[in-house]
Order: structure tokens, then C-alpha cells, then sequence
């Protein structure tokens, strides 16, 4: 084989290569994604089995241990539908009433069980004073 | 003084403009003075800015709450020492000091080619001043770190306490370091592109700083996954969260840029390559700063307004479109001086270790940016978790870690069997050993950390055969000591035996990845005081709560108002091994409306984790105490109807010494990884790796110094 065919085989396998682990990327990405909806769009939306990411605050009054579980419910920003969550794992530090928390939940019967580790509050690379009733804007 | 730093920044802004303009004439019309006038006026940019970061600096040390910035981000309550790291914690202040470095690490660049490639540090001095006028313009438009408030409030809101850890203070100058130096290459790759000289000497001039970018984001990187894993209480050290991801993507390229620009130096290939990784880099650093402060992705560290959204995205869409333009433009000059003789030889294993990084950079790069690419495909936000992340990451990890033990001693051009033979052996019977020694302890089941180990270990044959070979032979020709004879190898050559150093230091730091992430025991578990749990084969008992007040004589105070915690025994097969004390500060909120008692600990609540770290393990701990119980409640409640303003401490004792006597069960995080130290040496090992590389050469100095005597020669000489 000339060096000039060589070479264009060459281009042609890894250019195919490159294209089919793209393809694998993308399609893996979707398939595997978690939609991010708001606790009133997952009580429409959401089917059993499948995992969502929920963002919203943290009722106040909601909060309880239950051994190593920990129960809450979250609400849309604005207020309104809120969904109970039974969580377990590590709860980061700034967690508490009345914060905008992310949590990863599956729908199972009439609650939602947020998957281990995945709740995360807003963390300080950037906040300000906030408006009343909150002291910081995570 | 809010008045000498609001002057600074127009006074800034017009210094940007004109150098941008002496810079673009000088080069276009020939005439070097204004062109060597732009410079100066970079110069210039630096001291302006250098006042105006004092001024801020000196308002937060000074407790001036009349900047809102510091009524914002600090307070009287705050330690001095994180008063003054405060000034990078808000938007504002992290805008300055990514200008202010910019303009400082521009001024270095510049000052080093003062006197060569003259047209293409013109073009490069307009394009750094262009993203210093960029920012400036963010501050005097947007977010101003000068803007003040009269009356000044009595008191600030304070440094948030999670962010009050001593790497706090040097990771945002680290990482911005690293982001601004990105930006060197790309204007000293756009000035080679414009001023069509795309030789590989603009890659000599700029090689240190495309280093010295990789060495401080990489320091920033680190840096801040031993505060998350340190501070932040959940034991993790990456969570591939957008903004970790988002420094991680410019080091990539940046690491593909180091390799790939020894082949354009040796055999003048791959120059379309490296010009587009040395653009793509600078773009990614500027992406990165983009999603800090923009707020358009969900992270767990920048939320808020998103006033910055539209101008970084016209400033990252010019960049791209300028970049695209540019090397298309110049597509003809950009060809390949020599073609890949062999598949089997360095060249091709630095192009493979640069496809594996330029692969890795853009799984990440998709991952993070999914939420926006889902949402405008399908519409709806989606995000994709760590698992995901996992899934690709990994084999690409491994890869780059067989790669990074091959490099090194591949011939260059084209490898012949026995060169395969000679240079493969040791490495690949070090590969052997680990891999029948890990099997046979029993731990065949987590095949991947396995195939790490053994990479590893590939590595670490590869590397110090080529040390040791390399010390035989300076031994054999200067007869010197064996100490002596290392030392002088890597002296001789700092570039290369850095880069191995390096190469070693990623594959420690690998091999404390894959074990820590694959043997980790964790534990969530909540506790009474006398009971106990185990955790892989530790056991860990409650020994005694420990509640404490003004904790101001601890050894890490920082702020807090109360402490409680819990002293804990850990042992292994009924022999002590260490007693560890995490706790929780609690502080003051600043709110009167909590309450006498109810504000001093009404803030944020921080976990002060305790360990015992080990060269083969970690036992780390955290406590979330449990203060809501009816008598303590009881204790704040009183307080705030019956004690004064300044009071309120009094109810804090009370409450502490309830808390001592009836202590309520605690909920505890223990996890017990091992090798986990690993990743903070490997890192350790990189950063003296990268130092050694980066030094100059004794021959590059010597070099210096005698073009410098020569020119001044020639100068006297000219005079006669």
C-alpha cells in the first residue's frame, strides 16, 4: 500500500471511531439523563422508576430524622405543590429550612426516595445579602 | 478611598484603549515606538490595578462597610486572616483580581520578549489588553467593587463560614492564576497567526507561561478538592460538579498542548494542532470563569443574579469565531513541515495521549454543558450525574496512564523491536509483580482499580528506568557520586526529568483515586453517647459530647459562636488507634429578629470534620449534633425574652452545659478510605515536577547572558 493510501486509511478508521464513541456519548447522555423539574411539574410528569432532579426549597417544619433517614419536603420557589422526599446519605452543611436544595428522586407509590448522596445545597463561591427572611443568597 | 478606586477603573479602562490602539498602529504602520508604547501601557495597567486591589484589600482589613462589597462578604467577627481573603469571595472582588492578575502575569509576558518577535507581542499586548478592558468594563458597568452606601452599616454580614479554611485563601488566586496565564498563549497564538509567523518560535516564548498556567490551575484544582474534602463534610474530594469541571477542561488541553509542542519544536508537525489547542485553551479558561459567574448552570457553588450571562457569551463567541477564522485563514502556512513515520513511536503516542486528553476534555465538556444542550433539543433541562461521568472518565483515565508510562521511553520517529525489547522489559515485569501480588491478596474483583495499580506500576517502571539509565551513564562518563550524579542529570535537562517527575506524580495520584474510590467503607450512622459502630474493620465509640463557646483560643477558630461536638475512639481489633473530635460551629446570623440567643447561632452551620490520615488509610469523621431538642430550645427561647443585647452568650453556656449533661443522640459520617494521602502526594510530587521543568536550564541562562553582553557589546561598539 502506498504512503499516501495508508494514510488515508488511517483518517478513515479513526475518523470512524471517533464517530461511533461520539454517537455512544450522545446517546448514553440522553438515555441516561435525569430531567430537572420543579416538585409541581414531577407530580404531573413523573413515572416510577426513573430518576428526575428535583429543585426547590425546603418546607419549613418539614424537617425530621428518622434513624439514619432523613425526611423533607420540597416546594416549588414560588410556593405551592410540595413532594415528600426520604432521603439518606450525607447532607451537606448549609441544608436547612427554607434553602433551595437539588435532590435526584425516584417516584415510589406516593413519595419520592432522593438517591444516596445526591442532595446538594448552594454552596458560597458567590452570595450577597439576600432579601428579607433569608440571610444568604447560596 | 472608595473614590481613589473608582478612579482607578475608568482610568484603567482608557489605559486598555490606548495601548490596544499604540500596540495595533506600532505593529501596522512599522513604527516600534508606539508598539513598545502599548507595552509600557500594560505596564501601567498593572500599577493602576495593583491600587485599586489595595484600596479594597485595606477596606475589607479596615472593617469599612461603607463598600458594599465588604458589608457583603466580611465582618468585625471574621479572623483577620480570612478578612483578607474575603475580597475574592464576591463577584466583584473576584472580577478585580482576575484583572489585576491578568495585568500583573501580561506585564511578566511582555517584559520577557521585550526584545524579540516584536509584531507578534504587538498583536499579543492588544489582545491581553482587550480582555483586561473586557473586565474593567464588567466592574464599572456591572458589579463594581467601589460602589458604597451611606450611611455605612454598623456591622457586616460576614465571610460565609464554609469558605473560612486557610486553602480558601489561595485557591481563588491559584485558579485565577491559572485562568489568566491561559490567556498568554492564546494572544501570543493569535499574534503568530496575525503577524504570519507561525514557526515555532512564539511556542518557545510562550512554553513557560502555557506551563506555568498548567502548574497553577492544577495547584487551584487540587487545592480545592482538599477543602471539599477537608471542609465540606460530605468526604468527597470530586463530585464533577460544573465549576470543578470547568477548570478541569482548559488543564486538559493545556496538558495535550505540553506534549504536542515537543513535536512541533523536533520535527515541525502538528502546528494546526497546537495552534488550536493553545486557542481552545485560553477559550475554555475564559468558559470557566463564564460559568462561575454567570449562574446559567446549576452547580454547587455559583448561584445568584446572572447579570454576566450575555456579555461573557459575546466575549467567548468572539473568541471562537476569531479563532475559527484565523487558523483557517492561515491554513497554508499551519502545514506540516514532516509526516508520522510509524505508529510505534513517540510522535504517535504523543498524538494518542493527546486525542485521549482532547476525548476526556470533551466527554466533560458534554456532561457539563448537557442541562443547556438537552434543554434545547428536547426542551427539558437534563442533567447527567456522576455515574455518567464515571462511565467514560475512567477507561480514558486509564489510558492516559499506560500513555504517560510509554512516552517516556518510545523512540522517537520509529521504534524498532529491539528498542521495544530493551525499554519495555523493566516496565512491563513491574506491571507483572503488582498485578500477581494484588491477586493474589484477594482483591480480584474490582477489576478496574486493579488495571490501574498495574498502570501504575507500569509507570513507575517506565520512569525510573530512565532515571536509572540516565544516572548510570553520567556516573560512567563524570565518575561522580551517585547523589551527585542525579542531581546533575536532572539539572542538565530540568524539561525532561520534570516531565517524568510529573508522569510519576499523576500516576500516585491515580493510584490513590482508583483506591480510595473503590475500598472506601462509609457509614452513616446516628449515635448515643457509650455506643458504638463499625466501619470497615474499625470500630468507632462515642466517648463523651463536647459543647464549647467564644472558641476564640481554639487552634482553627474561625468565628464561630458555639462548637459542639464529640470525642470519639476508634479502634481496630480491640487496640487504639486514634481518638478523633469533629464538631459543628454554629454562627452568628446577624439578624436581631432571631433573637438575643437565637442570632448568635442562627447563621450557617459548618462541620469541622477530624481525622486520622495515614499512609495507608484514612478514618475521617463528621457530626451533625442534634440542638433542637425541647430543653435546649427552651434554653434560646428564654434567653431571648429575659437577657439583653449583649447577653445572649450567657444563655450560649447554659445551653452548652445542658447540652454536656443530657447530651441527645448525634448523627455521624465516618468513612474509612485508603491511600486517600496518596492524591494529596502525587499532587505534591506534580507540583515538584513542574517545578523542576520550569526552572530555567543553566544552559538557557547562560544563553541569556551572553546575548545580553553581546548586545551590549554591540551597543558600544555602535557608540564608538
Amino acid at each position: 500500500m502506498n504512503p499516501s493510501r495508508k494514510r488515508t486509511v488511517r483518517l478513515v478508521v479513526a475518523l470512524s471511531a471517533a464517530v461511533l464513541l461520539a454517537s455512544a456519548l450522545i446517546y448514553t447522555s440522553f438515555s441516561a439523563a435525569s430531567p430537572a423539574l420543579s416538585p409541581t411539574q414531577l407530580v404531573r410528569q413523573a413515572q416510577p422508576g426513573r430518576s428526575y432532579q428535583v429543585t426547590g426549597t425546603v418546607v419549613h417544619g418539614s424537617v425530621r430524622h428518622a434513624g439514619n433517614e432523613l425526611d423533607f419536603s420540597v416546594a416549588d420557589r414560588a410556593g405551592g405543590t410540595a413532594i415528600p422526599v426520604d432521603y439518606t446519605g450525607t447532607v451537606p452543611d448549609p441544608f436547612r429550612e427554607g434553602r433551595e436544595v437539588i435532590v435526584t428522586v425516584q417516584k415510589h407509590g406516593g413519595h419520592y426516595v432522593g438517591e444516596r448522596d445526591s442532595l446538594i445545597t448552594k454552596c458560597p463561591s458567590k452570595y450577597k445579602t439576600a432579601p428579607a427572611g433569608e440571610k444568604q443568597n447560596y | 478611598m472608595a473614590d481613589l478606586g473608582r478612579i482607578c477603573l475608568p482610568l484603567a479602562l482608557l489605559i486598555c484603549v490606548y495601548g490596544i490602539g499604540a500596540s495595533i498602529y506600532g505593529v501596522r504602520s512599522g513604527r516600534i515606538e508606539f508598539s513598545d508604547s502599548g507595552r509600557r501601557a500594560v505596564y501601567a495597567l498593572a500599577i493602576v490595578l495593583s491600587v485599586a486591589f489595595a484600596v479594597l484589600e485595606i477596606a475589607f482589613l479596615r472593617n469599612d462597610f461603607a463598600f458594599n462589597t465588604v458589608a457583603d462578604t466580611s465582618s468585625r467577627t471574621t479572623p483577620t486572616f480570612y478578612r483578607a481573603a474575603a475580597v475574592w469571595s464576591s463577584q466583584e472582588g473576584s472580577l478585580l483580581l482576575w484583572a489585576w492578575l491578568l495585568s500583573l502575569w501580561s506585564s511578566l509576558a511582555l517584559f520577557l520578549v521585550r526584545r524579540r518577535m516584536r509584531d507578534i507581542a504587538a498583536y499579543a499586548t492588544a489582545i491581553l489588553l482587550g480582555f483586561g478592558a473586557f473586565f474593567i468594563s464588567l466592574m464599572i458597568f456591572y458589579a463594581s467593587p467601589f460602589s458604597t452606601t451611606n450611611p455605612a452599616p454598623a456591622e457586616g454580614v460576614g465571610l460565609d463560614p464554609l469558605l473560612r479554611f486557610p486553602t480558601m485563601m489561595i485557591h481563588p488566586p491559584m485558579l485565577y492564576s491559572g485562568y489568566t496565564l491561559c490567556t498568554i498563549p492564546l494572544a501570543f497564538g493569535m499574534g503568530a497567526l496575525l503577524a504570519r509567523r507561525v514557526d515555532a518560535d512564539w511556542i518557545k516564548a510562550i512554553r513557560r507561561f502555557a506551563f506555568a498556567a498548567w502548574l497553577f490551575l492544577g495547584i487551584g484544582i487540587l487545592l480545592g478538592a482538599r477543602w471539599s474534602y477537608a471542609e465540606l463534610g460530605w468526604g468527597g474530594y470530586w463530585g464533577w460538579d460544573a465549576v470543578e469541571n470547568a477548570s478541569l477542561m482548559p488543564w486538559l488541553t493545556g496538558t495535550a498542548f505540553l506534549h504536542s509542542l515537543m513535536i512541533q519544536e523536533k520535527r515541525g508537525m502538528l502546528k494546526v494542532w497546537n495552534v488550536s489547542l493553545v486557542l481552545a485553551t485560553g477559550t475554555l479558561a475564559i468558559m470557566g470563569t463564564f460559568l462561575v459567574r454567570s449562574g446559567i448552570l446549576n452547580s454547587i457553588h455559583a448561584f445568584g443574579g446572572a447579570t454576566l450571562g450575555v456579555p461573557f457569551v459575546a466575549l467567548i463567541g468572539v473568541l471562537i469565531a476569531g479563532s475559527i477564522y484565523l487558523v483557517v485563514l492561515r491554513r497554508e502556512m499551519l502545514r506540516s513541515q514532516h509526516r508520522l513515520d510509524s505508529l510505534l513511536s513517540r510522535e504517535a503516542i504523543f498524538l494518542g495521549n493527546n486525542i485521549v486528553l482532547v476525548a476526556l476534555c470533551f466527554v466533560i465538556f458534554w456532561g457539563t454543558y448537557f442541562p443547556l444542550i438537552s434543554e434545547a433539543f428536547t426542551g427539558t433541562e437534563a442533567s447527567v450525574g456522576p455515574p455518567w461521568f464515571d462511565r467514560y472518565t475512567v477507561p480514558l483515565a486509564l489510558l492516559l496512564v499506560l500513555l504517560s508510562g510509554i512516552g517516556p521511553v518510545i523512540a522517537w520517529r520509529r521504534a524498532t523491536f529491539a528498542n521495544a525489547r530493551r525499554n519495555f522489559a523493566a516496565p512491563l515485569l513491574s506491571a507483572l509483580v503488582t498485578l500477581i501480588v494484588l491477586l493474589a491478596a484477594g482483591v480480584a474483583h474490582k477489576t478496574l482499580a486493579i488495571a490501574m495499580f498495574c498502570c501504575a506500576a507500569f509507570v513507575l517502571g517506565s520512569i525510573g528506568q530512565e532515571f536509572f539509565r540516565g544516572t548510570r551513564a553520567r556516573r560512567a562518563m563524570a565518575g561522580e557520586p551517585l547523589p551527585l550524579a542525579l542531581v546533575a542529570l536532572v539539572r542538565r535537562n530540568r524539561r525532561r526529568y520534570g516531565g517524568y517527575v510529573v508522569h510519576l506524580g499523576i500516576a500516585v495520584l491515580f493510584v490513590g483515586v482508583a483506591a480510595s474510590s473503590s475500598f472506601q467503607h462509609a457509614v452513616e450512622q446516628r449515635l448515643s453517647v457509650g455506643s458504638s459502630t463499625h466501619v470497615g474493620k474499625y470500630t468507632v465509640r462515642y466517648v463523651r459530647p463536647t459543647a464549647t463557646i467564644t472558641p476564640k483560643n481554639d487552634a482553627v477558630h474561625t468565628g464561630s459562636t458555639l462548637n459542639v461536638g464529640a470525642v470519639l475512639d476508634v479502634s481496630k481489633g480491640g487496640r487504639h488507634v486514634a481518638t478523633l473530635r469533629p464538631s459543628e460551629g454554629f454562627y452568628d446570623s446577624g439578624e436581631p429578629a432571631q433573637g438575643t440567643v437565637g442570632h448568635l447561632i442562627g447563621g450557617q452551620a459548618v462541620s469541622h470534620i477530624s481525622m486520622s490520615a495515614g499512609v495507608t488509610r484514612d478514618v475521617w469523621t463528621a457530626i451533625a449534633p442534634d440542638i433542637s431538642t425541647p430543653a435546649l430550645q427552651r434554653i434560646i427561647t428564654i434567653g431571648n425574652r429575659t437577657l439583653p443585647a449583649d447577653q445572649g452568650v450567657v444563655a450560649l453556656a447554659v445551653l452548652a452545659r445542658e447540652y454536656l449533661k443530657n447530651p441527645p443522640a448525634a448523627q455521624f459520617h465516618f468513612i474509612v478510605s485508603p491511600l486517600v494521602m496518596w492524591i494529596w502526594i502525587g499532587g505534591l510530587i506534580v507540583l515538584g515536577g513542574g517545578l523542576i521543568a520550569i526552572w530555567p536550564t543553566p544552559s538557557a541562562v547562560r544563553r541569556r547572558v551572553t546575548m545580553r553582553s553581546r548586545a551590549r557589546a554591540a551597543h558600544g561598539l555602535a557608540r564608538a
